[in-house]
C-alpha cells in the first residue's frame, strides 16, 4: 500500500496540476496498465483544478494498492448546491476570470465520472466538498 | 540489413570518454550512467535524440554511419536528400551545383525527400478527421519523438498518426519508379543523407514496419564536407544534374518548425526541443490541453535545421530555407503535375500506413506491482538520506536516480560522496575503502594523474 498526500492552494493556477503530476510519476513506476494510470490522473487533474478554481484550500490523499487506486480530494470552500445539476455537461459556476484562463467549461465533473470506476461527491454548502475517485487496476 | 530491437547510432568511445557525467545529466530519459570512469548506455531507454552527442566536451560520443563505399555495391545509387542539406550551404551555392557534385562522388540519382509532401499533408488531414477520438493527434515525423512516447508516455502511443513520414514514402516511391523502369531490385541502393542520429535508428530498427526501404545512411556532416570542399576548390562538375522537378515551398519548409502544423486544419501546434516536448506531453497526458487537433513535435531546437549532424548554425539554415521557399512560391517551376499524379496514385495504393506502435515503458520499478511498491518505499527512504544536491558525482543523473539504482541493485549508497564523508567521520568507512569506491565510479585513470 502506498500513501500520498498533497496540499492544494485555492486561486493559485500556477500550481494546479502539481498533485496529478507527482502521482502520475509514481503510478508510472508502479502500474503496468498505463491506460488506467492516464484515466485516474486525468480525473485527479480535473478535481485539482476545481479546488483551485472554487475553494480556499484543499487536500489530495491518494492510496494505491494492487487492486485499486483511491483518491480523496477534500476542500474548504463554497460547496456545491445541486450536485446533479453540476454533473451535467456544460454547467459551470466558474467566474469570467477563470474561464478566460481556459478553465471552467463545465466539463469537469463529467470528465471525472468518465475517467473513474467510482465517483462519490459529498458537499455541504458554505463548508466544502469531498470527492472520492476510484479506479480498479484489474 | 540486420534488424535489432534497439539499434543506436550513438556510440560511446571508451578510449575518449573522461567520465565527466555531462551526458548523464543532460539525457532526457536518464539512459546514461558512469561506471569505471566511462559512460554506459541503457539501450532500452535511449531514444536516439542526440543530446549527449551535443553535450560531450571531448567528442567521445560518435554517430556511427555506413561506410560510404558501400554505395558501390549497387548499380543504381540513389542519394535521398532532405531539404535541410541545401540549407547548409551559403546562398550563392545553387542546389543544382550541390546535387551535381554529389553525383560526381558516386551517386547515379539524387532525389529530394520532401517531394509530394503536399499530398502527404492531405492524407494526414483526412486521417485527423477520421480519428476524432484520438485527438490530439501527434505526427510520426520525428523518430526520436516516437521513441520518447513509447518509453516515457506509453498512454499516448495511440495518439501517434500511423502514417509514414516523408522519408519512407520517398524511398519506397523512388524504388518503385526504378523498378517500373526495369531496374532489378537487387541493383537499387537507396542512401539517406541524415541530419540526425534518430533517423539512423529509424532506418536500422524501424518502428511500425518490418523493414526500412532504405539501404544505408550517410551522415550529413560527412556529405557537406565532401561537397563543400569541392565547391570551394572551384571544382567543376562533370555530371550536370538537372532537377527535373522542384520542391514545393511547403516541401522546402516541411522539416522546419511549423512545417507540418501550418498545413493542418483546426488547432495545430508545433513544438521543438526535446525538453519543451516533454513538458508539453506531460500536459497532454493529463488532458490539461483540450481541443487541440494536431501536434507537431520535433526533438531538436529549430527541428531538423538543428539536427546533431548539421554543420551550419540552425538559425542561418532556417533563414536560407525560408528565402528559398519564397523564391519557389514566386516561380512557376513546381513539381510537374505528371510526377505528382504518379506519386498520388502510389500513395493511394496503401503505401502510406504504418502498423500499430507499441509502448515499451521503461519506468516500472518491477513487473510485480506489490514488489514495485516495496521498491518505491525503499527509494523514498533512501532519498531521505541522500543530499539531493544532484551533483552527479556518483555517476547517476540525480539523487533520485541513484536511489532507484540502489534499489535495483545497480549501485550502492556508498557511491554518494556525501554519505562517504559521513561514514568516514563516524569511522565506519576507511579512506582506502572510499578510494576503492570512487575508483569504481570514476575509473583508475583519474587517480593516477600527476597534478
Amino acid at each position: 500500500m502506498m500513501h500520498f498526500e498533497f496540499d492544494i492552494e485555492g486561486g493559485d493556477f500556477t500550481r494546479a496540476g502539481f498533485a496529478s503530476s507527482q502521482l502520475k510519476r509514481a503510478l508510472k513506476q508502479l502500474v503496468g496498465n498505463h491506460k488506467v494510470t492516464k484515466r485516474i490522473v486525468v480525473a485527479l487533474y480535473e478535481a485539482e483544478v476545481n479546488v483551485v478554481a472554487h475553494a480556499y484550500k484543499g487536500k489530495v490523499i491518494a492510496d494505491i494498492d494492487t487492486e485499486r487506486i483511491t483518491i480523496l480530494v477534500t476542500d474548504e470552500g463554497p460547496g456545491i448546491e445541486d450536485i446533479e445539476l453540476a454533473m451535467q455537461s456544460g454547467y459551470s459556476t466558474a467566474s469570467e476570470q477563470v474561464r478566460e484562463m481556459g478553465f471552467g467549461a463545465g466539463m469537469g465533473l463529467m470528465n471525472m465520472k468518465n475517467n473513474t470506476d467510482k465517483l462519490e461527491i459529498n458537499s455541504e454548502v458554505g463548508k466544502g466538498t469531498d470527492v472520492k475517485l476510484v479506479c480498479y487496476l484489474k | 540489413m540486420q534488424r535489432k530491437d534497439f539499434h543506436h547510432a550513438l556510440k560511446i568511445q571508451k578510449e575518449e570518454c573522461i567520465g565527466c557525467t555531462h551526458c548523464v545529466t543532460i539525457c532526457p530519459t536518464e539512459a546514461i550512467r558512469v561506471y569505471e570512469g566511462k559512460a554506459q548506455l541503457f539501450e532500452n531507454r535511449c531514444i536516439d535524440c542526440g543530446e549527449c552527442f551535443r553535450e560531450c566536451p571531448v567528442n567521445a560520443i560518435i554517430i556511427e554511419q555506413d561506410d560510404f563505399n558501400q554505395i558501390f555495391e549497387y548499380e543504381r545509387r540513389v542519394a535521398l536528400v532532405p531539404s535541410v542539406l541545401i540549407g547548409q550551404f551559403p546562398s550563392d551555392v545553387k542546389a543544382t551545383d550541390v546535387y551535381s557534385v554529389l553525383m560526381d562522388t558516386g551517386f547515379t540519382d539524387v532525389y529530394e525527400v520532401e517531394h509530394g509532401v503536399d499530398i502527404l499533408a492531405e492524407k494526414a488531414r483526412t486521417y485527423i478527421e477520421e480519428h476524432e477520438e484520438q485527438k490530439p493527434l501527434i505526427s510520426a515525423f520525428c523518430p526520436a519523438i516516437v521513441r520518447l512516447i513509447q518509453v516515457k508516455f506509453p498512454a499516448l502511443v495511440d495518439n501517434i498518426i500511423l502514417l509514414h513520414p516523408p522519408l519512407d514514402v520517398a524511398a519506397k516511391y523512388y524504388k518503385k519508379k526504378l523498378l517500373n523502369k526495369g531496374v532489378a531490385e537487387s541493383d537499387i541502393g537507396i542512401f539517406y543523407v541524415t541530419p540526425c542520429a534518430a533517423k539512423i535508428a529509424a532506418v536500422k530498427s524501424p518502428v511500425g514496419q518490418e523493414e526500412s526501404p532504405i539501404n544505408g545512411v550517410i551522415n550529413m556532416d560527412f556529405i557537406f564536407n565532401k561537397v563543400y570542399t569541392n565547391i570551394r576548390r572551384g571544382y567543376v562538375s562533370k555530371s550536370e544534374h538537372k532537377l527535373k522537378h522542384q520542391l514545393s515551398p511547403e516541401g522546402v519548409l516541411w522539416s522546419l518548425t511549423t512545417g507540418e502544423a501550418d498545413n493542418m486544419q483546426g488547432r495545430a501546434l508545433a513544438i521543438d526541443g526535446i525538453h519543451n516536448v516533454i513538458e508539453f506531453l506531460e500536459k497532454v497526458e493529463n488532458e490539461e490541453v483540450k481541443d487541440v487537433d494536431f501536434i507537431e513535435l520535433r526533438a531538436c531546437d529549430e527541428s531538423c535545421a538543428g539536427g546533431v549532424l548539421t554543420t551550419t548554425n540552425r538559425f542561418l539554415t532556417v533563414e536560407r530555407l525560408k528565402k528559398r521557399a519564397t523564391i519557389y512560391r514566386e516561380s512557376d517551376n513546381r513539381d510537374s503535375n505528371e510526377d505528382l499524379a504518379e506519386y498520388r496514385s502510389f500513395l493511394d495504393a496503401k503505401n502510406i500506413g504504418i502498423k500499430e506502435i507499441t509502448p515499451r515503458s521503461m519506468m516500472k520499478l518491477d513487473e510485480d506491482m506489490a514488489e514495485a511498491m516495496k521498491k518505491m518505499q525503499r527509494v523514498k527512504e533512501i532519498l531521505q538520506c541522500l543530499p539531493e544536491v544532484d551533483c552527479g558525482a556518483c555517476g547517476t543523473p540525480n539523487c533520485n536516480a541513484l536511489a532507484e539504482d540502489i534499489v535495483q541493485e545497480r549501485a550502492s549508497i556508498k557511491h554518494c560522496i556525501f554519505i562517504q564523508r559521513m561514514l568516514e567521520q563516524r569511522g565506519e568507512l576507511s579512506k582506502e575503502e572510499t578510494y576503492e569506491i570512487m575508483k569504481s565510479i570514476w575509473g583508475q585513470e583519474k587517480f593516477n594523474r600527476n597534478c
